[in-house]
């Protein structure tokens, strides 16, 4: 059997989203931007797409940005607002184990001048809400945290951040709720976020389809200069089928989170569990305040790498660290900010769960795990 | 929820002598209306509170259907008790410790209607704050910015009534009791919100639209269409739109009558076919989006050359408000971003380069005499497409599947 265990990467579409895509792709081809019936009814579509979408997060449609994927909506997020507001200052603060697309946004930014504050974690990935409120300067303007880390699943305090910042009128507050969406939940109203990116494919929508919240009242400098799509903040002619089939992929996830979510928690609890006590192996996701689906662990003195493969061969699929960076071979820096040791993180792989997976395919990966851990032993000692 | 019924309060009908009984119902068949598919739900009408006793139905998605009915002052989701010390106290209680957050203020302010209750107001205010400041560790009481405001009202029969939320309603007059008028609904920005205000008036609205194709798109009448929908919200999910084919008459002003009377002239043909309408649906006035001095159609002498062609009551909702006001009303009713779609509509084309900000009626009256528009109007009243949106409407359905 064919195990696929690495969710956090992306998700395989679900048959009705892709149903969705395909009807809308050759049914409702039309530019929403025509004037004539057939562009009135793709409009239709993108309208009652952002409607639903609202709907299932808690807010309003007119608060629905549709953009290409997590990456763009970090980017239109950070420098969006950064630019926007450059004249009420010049400093953003974000933690050390955001995603690639706010490090390196932010890098950028720092690069055009804006000063940025990477706030530290600790052992178990968690900043320390007291820890950015020590940051804010009086040109701080915008602060990022991410939700759910991808790499090792930790939790960060994003309601208490919010609370803090709702103190300070001129910061705005931008979470990556890529990772976190459908898995844990975040009122977005109540806890003062202005912005929030979230990825269709990483909820088994399709690639290139994706959102940013931007809190009513709030405004960006756009990235994308053009037919004024998307309010202005976004122009490109719309994705239409690629939205509706995310609307539908969304309110999905959500219905099976209703139905699955006890299951997918007893299946990361038991792997934590047998990893957790199998000799060799060192579990990075901490157990509290961390994500129903992920399970970071390294293998002592096995790179990452050659582990993924080893499954491989059982047709297990994981990831070493997050998809992005596993390809370089940099060791993950999510875990590096944690204090891993950099032997220890380049041995770091990931395991990342949908709400289809079973306890079955659980026992599975356990035994295969812990039989490829003590056969690669044998090797490397 | 422990609530066991919603409590609503009326706004200007209380003071309504011997006609209130006329207008509660009115309230009471608009709630009944949105609550079709609340079977359990029950509504209790009394003088001057109403009930909707939920035997088991979802409160919060109640509340959410009937806040909005025009004629509602406030509503407070409810529990009843007897006159019973101790299970008045135990209801009081749990009630706060439901909603109480660490660090929670909390104000008691109760009334008798019914003086024979043992205890005076005060002497209730305090045993419940006593009770309750006893028994939720933490808790202070706070009687001018309170957090929690528990309010307890003792009426007859052995009745008392417990709530801490108070939402509050739109106010205005119930849906319908003030009679029928016609609203023309042009797409723009204004004329949402003068049906919006009209209907808040207790009036029942039917909308006018004009559609010329292919000089107006079938999107521009979509957009109608979607704000006949939000209207119909306020309404309890039913609205009427007649759609009135324009176009002949249109361009038959265009030939016939000089360019820069025009616009005078489409919208006394407009305003003589809408009371036509009205007379046809059984109305008793004309309702506009027309405000005063900010376009040529608008000035006081352009209204007197339109009005002329009735002695209907036209009804102007917005002719005191600045614009500013009627976009931030727009915005609140939820009409404003549809009004702002880019498409042409009755008003929009045709606009000469010049119109008569002071046109004559006179005049007007002169040209006109010259064309025989009579068969032209009665077949655009005869062809006028009547659209009836109902809760539940179709066009969600059409791409239900998709998503």
């Amino acid at each position: 059997m064919m195990i696929y265990f690495d969710n956090s990467a992306t998700t395989k579409p679900y048959e009705e989203v892709l149903h969705s895509f395909m009807k809308v792709s050759s049914d409702y081809f039309g530019n929403p931007s025509s004037l004539h019936r057939i562009g009135g009814q793709a409009e239709k579509l993108l309208t009652q797409a952002r409607k639903q979408i609202a709907e299932l997060l808690n807010v309003k449609a007119s608060e629905i940005f549709f953009t290409s994927g997590g990456t763009e909506s970090n980017n239109l997020a950070i420098k969006g607002a950064a630019l926007k507001y450059k004249n009420r200052g010049n400093h953003i603060i974000t933690t050390a184990t955001e995603h690639a697309s706010v490090r390196e946004a932010v890098n950028q930014l720092r690069d055009l001048g804006f000063k940025v504050t990477f706030i530290p974690v600790d052992e178990h990935g968690r900043i320390n809400g007291k820890d950015i409120e020590k940051a804010i300067t009086d040109e701080t303007i915008l602060v990022s945290v991410i939700h759910v880390n991808n790499e090792v699943g930790t939790i960060q305090p994003v309601e208490e951040v919010g609370r803090i910042l709702s103190k300070y009128p001129k910061i705005l507050f931008h979470v990556d709720a890529v990772q976190s969406v459908g898995k844990v939940p975040l009122d977005l109203h109540r806890n003062h976020v202005h912005f929030c990116s979230f990825s269709g494919h990483k909820f088994h929508g399709l690639k290139g389809t994706g959102i940013l919240y931007i809190k009513e009242g709030i405004r960006i400098f756009p990235l994308f200069s053009g037919g004024s799509q998307e309010s202005k903040y976004r122009s490109g002619t719309e994705n239409v089928a690629g939205m509706v089939a995310m609307a539908k992929a969304l309110r999905m996830t959500m219905e099976k989170r209703e139905r699955n979510l006890g299951q997918m928690e007893n299946i990361k609890g038991r792997i934590m569990e047998e990893l957790g006590k199998t000799d060799g192996i060192i579990l990075h996701t901490p157990k509290d305040h961390s994500a129903p689906h992920i399970i970071n662990f390294s293998v002592g003195g096995v790179k990452g790498e050659t582990f993924v493969h080893a499954l491989e061969e059982k047709e297990i699929y994981i990831s070493t660290t997050s998809a992005c960076s596993s390809k370089k071979r940099a060791a993950s820096q999510t875990l590096l900010a944690m204090g891993v040791p950099e032997e220890t993180a380049i041995s770091a792989v990931r395991i990342s769960l949908s709400y289809d997976n079973t306890m079955e395919e659980a026992e599975y990966v356990i035994k295969t795990v812990k039989d490829t851990v003590k056969k690669l032993k044998e090797v490397v000692e | 929820m422990i609530y066991d019924r919603i409590l609503i309060r009326y706004g200007e009908i209380s003071t309504k002598g011997r006609n209130r009984h006329l207008f509660v119902d009115k309230i009471k068949s608009s709630i009944q209306r949105v609550l079709n598919d609340f079977p359990d739900a029950k509504i209790e009408a009394g003088r001057d509170r109403m009930f909707v006793v939920l035997n088991g139905e979802n409160g919060r998605e109640i509340i959410e259907r009937i806040k909005g009915i025009f004629g509602i002052q406030s509503l407070s989701p409810a529990i009843k008790t007897s006159w019973d010390l101790e299970e008045m106290k135990e209801a009081a209680l749990n009630l706060v410790k439901k909603v109480y957050k660490e660090g929670d203020t909390f104000k008691v302010s109760a009334r008798r209607s019914d003086k024979s209750f043992p205890l005076r107001s005060q002497e209730m205010n305090h045993t419940f704050g006593a009770h309750i400041l006893k028994n939720v560790p933490g808790i202070k009481v706070d009687v001018h910015n309170p957090d929690i405001h528990l309010q307890i009202e003792v009426r007859k029969k052995n009745a008392a009534y417990f709530s801490c939320e108070n939402i509050p309603g739109p106010g205005g007059l119930p849906a319908g009791s003030s009679g029928k008028a016609m609203l023309m609904l042009s797409g723009g920005i204004d004329s949402p919100v003068a049906g919006y205000l009209s209907m808040k008036r207790g009036l029942e609205i039917e909308a006018v639209h004009f559609f010329s194709p292919p000089f107006t798109s079938e999107r521009a009448k979509e957009k109608v269409i979607q704000l006949a929908e939000i209207l119909a919200n306020y309404n309890g999910g039913y609205f009427t739109l007649h759609i009135v084919p324009f176009t002949e008459i249109q361009t038959l002003i265009h030939k016939q009558i000089p360019q820069n009377y025009t616009m005078t002239s489409t919208r006394r043909l407009m305003m003589r076919i809408t009371d036509l309408l009205r007379e046809k649906f059984s109305g008793l006035a004309i309702v506009t989006g027309e405000s005063l001095g900010q376009v040529a159609s608008q000035t006081l002498e352009s209204m007197y050359a339109i009005n002329a062609v009735t002695s209907t009551p036209v009804i102007r909702p917005l002719v005191t408000m600045d614009k500013e006001e009627i976009i931030k009303m727009a915005k609140e009713i939820g009409t404003f971003e549809i009004s702002q779609l880019p498409y042409e509509d009755c008003c929009t084309i045709f606009v000469p380069p010049a119109p008569k900000t002071k046109p004559k009626k006179e005049k007007i009256e002169q040209f006109e005499s010259h064309i025989d528009f009579e068969p032209l109007i009665e077949q655009a009243v005869n062809e006028t497409e009547t659209i009836r949106i109902k809760p539940g409407r179709k066009q969600e359905e059409e791409f239900e599947e998709l998503f």
